[in-house]
C-alpha cells in the first residue's frame, strides 16, 4: 500500500485517534473513583483546617470529618433548613449560577473542646478565574477563627498570595458585625489595614483584584447566612 | 539482519544510555527543557516526580514511535508523534491525580507542559523514527536520565540554600521565631536564602552547572 497516499494517511489518522481515545477513556473511567475520594478528603482537610483541625491526614479525614463536624445544613436564603438537600454534595461553582431563592447555602457546624463552631464555604471571583475557600465563625457567629482559600489560576507570587498562611492568618480574630450588629464582612484593605481594625486586613501588594475578590466573596457569601444566624 | 545480531549493551547501546547524562546533555548541552526546569525545582520531591513523569513520557513514547515508525505516514508524522506525547502525559495526570494527589496539584500545569517539553518531541524526531525499540528504549532512558538528573542537582541546591531542607526534612537545623529557640546553623544566625526559590536562580544555577561541565568537559567548549 502507498504510505504517501490520502487513503493510507486517513486511514492511520482516523485507526491511531480511536485506538488512543479508547485507551484514555478507559483510564480516566477507571481511576475516577480514586480521584473523587481524594478531592472529597482535600474539601474535608480543607474545611477542618478552619476550626483548627489541621494534622489531619488524607486518609483520616473521613474519620476526623465524622468526629468533628456534628451537623451540616444546606439552607435557604430565608434562612430555614432544606432537609432534602444534601450540604456536603453542593457544588457552590453550580450553585451561584442559580437565583438567590433557589440556591442552597451549605453550613457546617463544628464542636471541637466544647465550643461550637460555623464554617462557611466561599466560592467567587479572582482576577482570572474562580477562587474559593472556607471560613469559620466562633460560638458568637461573629468573629472568626478560621480561613482558608485556594484558587485556580490567579498569578504565582501576586494574586495567588491568598493561599499562603501569612495572608490567611489575618483574618483569625476580625468580627463580621459592627458594635451595633450590623453587618460590615471583613475586607482587604490596599495599602494594609489600620492596627486595631476588626474588619480590614492586609490586601497583597501587587494583587489588588484578587484580594477585592476575597473581600467581595466573603461578604457575598456571609450576607445570605445571617438570616439563619439571626433565628439561632 | 546484522543490526539484530548486536548485543543489547554494545558499546554504541550503551553511548545512548550515558551520552545525555553528560556529553549531550539535553539541559546543560542542548539546552532544551528549560522551562520546567526553571518552574518545579525550588524543591526536590516535585522535581524528582517531575522527573520520573518525563522519564515515563520520552521512553514511552520514542519505544512506540519506534515500533509504528514505518506505518506512520510521512506527511502527518508530527502530529502522530504529538497525539502520542499528549495521551501519554494525559495517562501520567490521570494516575498522579489518583495516587499521588499532593503531588499532582503541586505539579499543577507543568505535568501538562510536558507535551510541550522539546526534550520528549527532539528525541522522537531525531531518533526513535530512524531506530528500532531497543535502541529507542534507551535513548528515552539517557535523555530521561539525563533530564532528571540536572534537575536533582538544581533542586538540591535551591530547597537547600533557600529553605534549610531537603525533601522537606529540616537539614540545616530548626528555624524558629528567635535565634536563641534555633537549633544547628540558625542558631549561629544563619539565615535561608529566599532568592533561592525564586525562578532566576534557577537559570543561574544551571548555568553554573554548565559552566563546571564545561570546565570539565573540554570538547563541549564552543570554538568558533
Amino acid at each position: 500500500m502507498n504510505k504517501n497516499s490520502n487513503a493510507y494517511t486517513f486511514i492511520f489518522a482516523i485507526i491511531i485517534v480511536t485506538v488512543i481515545a479508547g485507551l484514555l477513556a478507559f483510564t480516566a473511567t477507571s481511576l475516577k473513583d480514586l480521584q473523587d475520594t481524594n478531592v472529597k478528603a482535600e474539601k474535608m482537610q480543607n474545611i477542618l483546617g478552619t476550626v483548627g483541625v489541621t494534622d489531619v491526614s488524607r486518609d483520616d479525614a473521613q474519620a476526623a470529618f465524622d468526629q468533628y463536624i456534628k451537623k451540616q445544613l444546606a439552607l435557604t436564603n430565608k434562612g430555614t433548613v432544606d432537609e432534602k438537600t444534601n450540604a456536603f454534595n453542593i457544588n457552590l461553582k453550580n450553585e451561584v449560577k442559580k437565583p438567590e431563592d433557589e440556591q442552597r447555602y451549605p453550613l457546617y457546624i463544628a464542636e471541637k473542646d466544647g465550643k461550637t463552631f460555623y464554617v462557611v464555604p466561599l466560592y467567587g471571583a479572582g482576577l482570572w478565574d474562580a477562587i474559593w475557600g472556607y471560613v469559620a465563625l466562633g460560638e458568637d457567629e461573629n468573629t472568626i477563627v478560621g480561613a482558608n482559600f485556594d484558587h485556580k489560576g490567579e498569578t504565582p507570587g501576586l494574586g495567588a498570595e491568598i493561599t499562603t498562611d501569612w495572608f490567611q492568618a489575618q483574618f483569625e480574630g476580625k468580627k463580621i458585625l459592627d458594635e451595633s450588629n450590623n453587618f460590615v464582612s471583613v475586607t482587604a484593605v490596599k495599602g494594609g489595614a489600620k492596627p486595631g481594625d476588626e474588619h480590614g486586613v492586609d490586601a497583597i501588594s501587587g494583587g489588588t483584584i484578587t484580594s477585592n475578590g476575597v473581600s467581595n466573596m466573603i461578604e457575598e457569601r456571609l450576607a445570605h447566612y445571617l438570616p439563619y444566624f439571626k433565628n439561632n | 539482519m546484522a543490526e539484530e545480531k548486536e548485543p543489547l549493551f554494545s558499546k554504541q547501546n550503551r553511548s545512548l544510555l550515558t551520552d545525555p547524562l553528560d556529553d549531550n546533555n539535553p539541559i546543560s548541552v542542548q539546552v532544551l527543557g528549560i522551562c520546567s526546569a526553571l518552574a518545579i525545582t525550588v524543591q526536590l520531591k516535585p522535581a524528582v516526580v517531575m522527573s520520573l513523569a518525563v522519564l515515563f513520557v520520552v521512553i514511552a513514547s520514542n519505544v512506540i514511535v519506534s515500533l509504528i515508525r514505518n506505518l506512520i505516514p510521512g506527511r502527518i508524522r508530527i502530529i502522530v508523534q504529538l497525539l502520542i506525547v499528549a495521551s501519554l502525559v494525559i495517562l501520567v495526570d490521570q494516575i498522579l491525580k489518583a495516587y499521588a494527589y499532593d503531588v499532582s496539584k503541586e505539579l499543577s500545569v507543568f505535568v501538562g507542559l510536558i507535551i510541550t517539553n522539546c526534550i520528549v518531541m527532539g528525541r522522537l524526531e531525531a531518533f526513535a523514527l530512524a531506530n528500532g525499540p531497543w535502541k529507542s528504549f534507551l535513548d528515552g532512558v539517557g535523555n530521561g536520565a539525563g533530564y532528571a538528573l540536572i534537575l536533582v542537582i538544581v533542586a538540591v541546591f535551591r530547597e537547600l540554600l533557600g529553605s534549610g531542607k531537603l525533601f522537606g526534612i529540616e537539614i540545616l537545623g530548626h528555624k524558629a521565631k528567635t535565634i536563641a529557640d534555633s537549633t544547628g546553623l540558625y542558631a549561629l544566625g544563619y539565615e535561608n536564602n529566599g532568592f533561592m526559590l525564586l525562578s532566576p536562580m534557577a537559570l543561574i544555577t544551571v548555568g553554573i552547572i554548565i559552566w563546571v561541565q564545561r570546565s570539565k568537559n573540554r570538547k563541549l567548549i564552543e570554538t568558533h
